[in-house]
């Protein structure tokens, strides 16, 4: 199968603003119309999302040991990882919540770390492994990222509002940052993939 | 008005196809991968006009007043989004306050102004200094924005401070859940082809 790419005509699409300039092989220019830089297939894709996933997977292991939260009351401190506070809340609140922090906090950040393994890997393997739904799985990679931001919204607002000197008072704990780092880091890796990789590997005629 | 003869290549799988005419509110998908090429958005830019605006208000009140407040033996402490930002920092987590400021108040609130200085004049007729530029950041900006994310986090913290004292919802609280529904609305229909088109006219 040979499909009639952008590529395969000399043009390139721009990222900013999506029109079509005529550019030769690994030849940069600037788009005529927004002023980008106009590359076929985003530069260094496949080396830069792997230096954004390695560094993700790095600070995964920080973010979930840990604690996120420091509860300090009358009856001394306590420290909660990710997991505790999604325990806490299964147990205390409703399990509704515990399995949306659950999702957003635990699992989203790990299975968007696999799924980018997985589509990185096929790429520099030039899998022709099912392209359509391996772009399918790119949508739903760049879609959700951001919800992980959660648990950090969530520490911020018990920060401010429990500072009862009586009761107790909460902080941050260095997990949190961690864990921050892990949501930036891995929307910085699906920004860097270029899904169009993905199609690439089923031409015949590439050069 | 596309001509029909024009050529746009998908964004995520790079294949070569011709524009086509849409009927109002359609959208045109890829023949490959399915991905979206363009929406018709009748009126599109009237609207995300006066989304943007909306957002603007509810976006000043959100920052303007307490999202929820804790009672305690008569004692209201209130939170505002940056009086917590304010707390993080001062407790020495300056990367986490940095990011909750960027992601909830400083993004969007420069995705806001930026339509607002695309939108405005063009609704004139008139084509503002540096738009080529703007729009370029605007793309950027726009995945940093997570006001919805944000609301949802309120939500949660409600009902883990639920056992601790009594909840005092504050008018942030409802603005912000205005503002997250006119925000993507305003993003949704701030039509970047649709903007070209104008502004190639206005030029
Ligand atoms: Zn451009
Ligand atoms: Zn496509």
């Amino acid at each position: 199968m040979s499909a009639v790419t952008a590529a395969s005509r000399g043009l390139s699409a721009c990222h900013g603003c999506g029109l079509l300039t005529q550019t030769g092989h690994h030849h940069a220019t600037h788009c005529p119309r927004c002023g980008a830089g106009v590359h076929a297939r985003k530069p260094d894709s496949i080396a830069r999302t792997w230096a954004f996933l390695i560094a993700a997977m790095i600070m995964y292991i920080p973010a979930n040991v840990l604690p996120i939260m420091i509860t300090e009351s009358l009856f001394g401190a306590q420290a909660d990882t990710i997991m505790s506070g999604v325990a806490y809340l299964w147990h205390h609140g409703s399990w509704h919540l515990a399995l949306i922090v659950f999702i957003a906090s635990v699992a989203v950040p790990m299975l968007k770390i696999m799924a980018l393994i997985v589509l990185v890997v096929s790429v520099q393997f030039r899998s022709a492994w099912d392209p359509l739904q391996r772009t399918k799985l790119y949508r739903v990679v760049e879609l959700v990222g951001k919800w992980s931001m959660l648990d950090i919204y969530v520490v911020a607002l018990m920060v401010a509002l429990v500072q009862l000197k009586a009761l107790a008072t909460i902080s941050a704990g260095p997990g949190a940052v961690a864990f921050g780092a892990v949501v930036v880091l891995t929307m910085f890796a699906a920004m860097s993939f270029d899904p169009r990789l993905i199609w690439d590997a089923t031409e015949n005629n590439d050069g | 008005m596309p001509d029909g003869n024009q050529l746009i290549a998908c964004h995520e799988c790079d294949l070569l196809q011709r524009e086509v005419a849409l009927p109002e509110g359609g959208v045109a998908r890829c023949a490959r991968c399915g991905g979206i090429l363009f929406r018709s958005h009748p009126q599109g830019l009237e609207r995300a006009l006066a989304f943007t605006l909306a957002a603007l208000v509810l976006f000043i009140i959100s920052n303007t007043f307490p999202i929820v407040g804790l009672e305690v033996n008569g004692d209201l402490i209130q939170a505002t989004l940056l009086g917590t930002v304010h707390m993080l920092y001062r407790d020495g987590m300056w990367i986490v306050a940095g990011l909750v400021m960027f992601t909830t108040v400083l993004a969007p609130l420069a995705h806001i102004l930026g339509m607002l200085y695309i939108l405005a004049p063009l609704r004139f007729g008139r084509r503002p200094p540096n738009s080529a530029a703007l729009i370029r950041v605007l793309t950027e900006v726009k995945y940093w924005g997570m006001v919805e994310v944000f609301v949802l986090g309120v939500l949660v913290s409600l009902v883990k401070l639920a056992d601790l004292a009594k909840i005092v919802p504050g008018i942030a609280l409802w603005s912000f859940a205005g503002l997250m529904i006119l925000f993507t609305a305003a993003t949704v229909a701030f039509d970047q082809r649709q903007v070209w088109q104008k502004l190639g006219e206005v030029a």
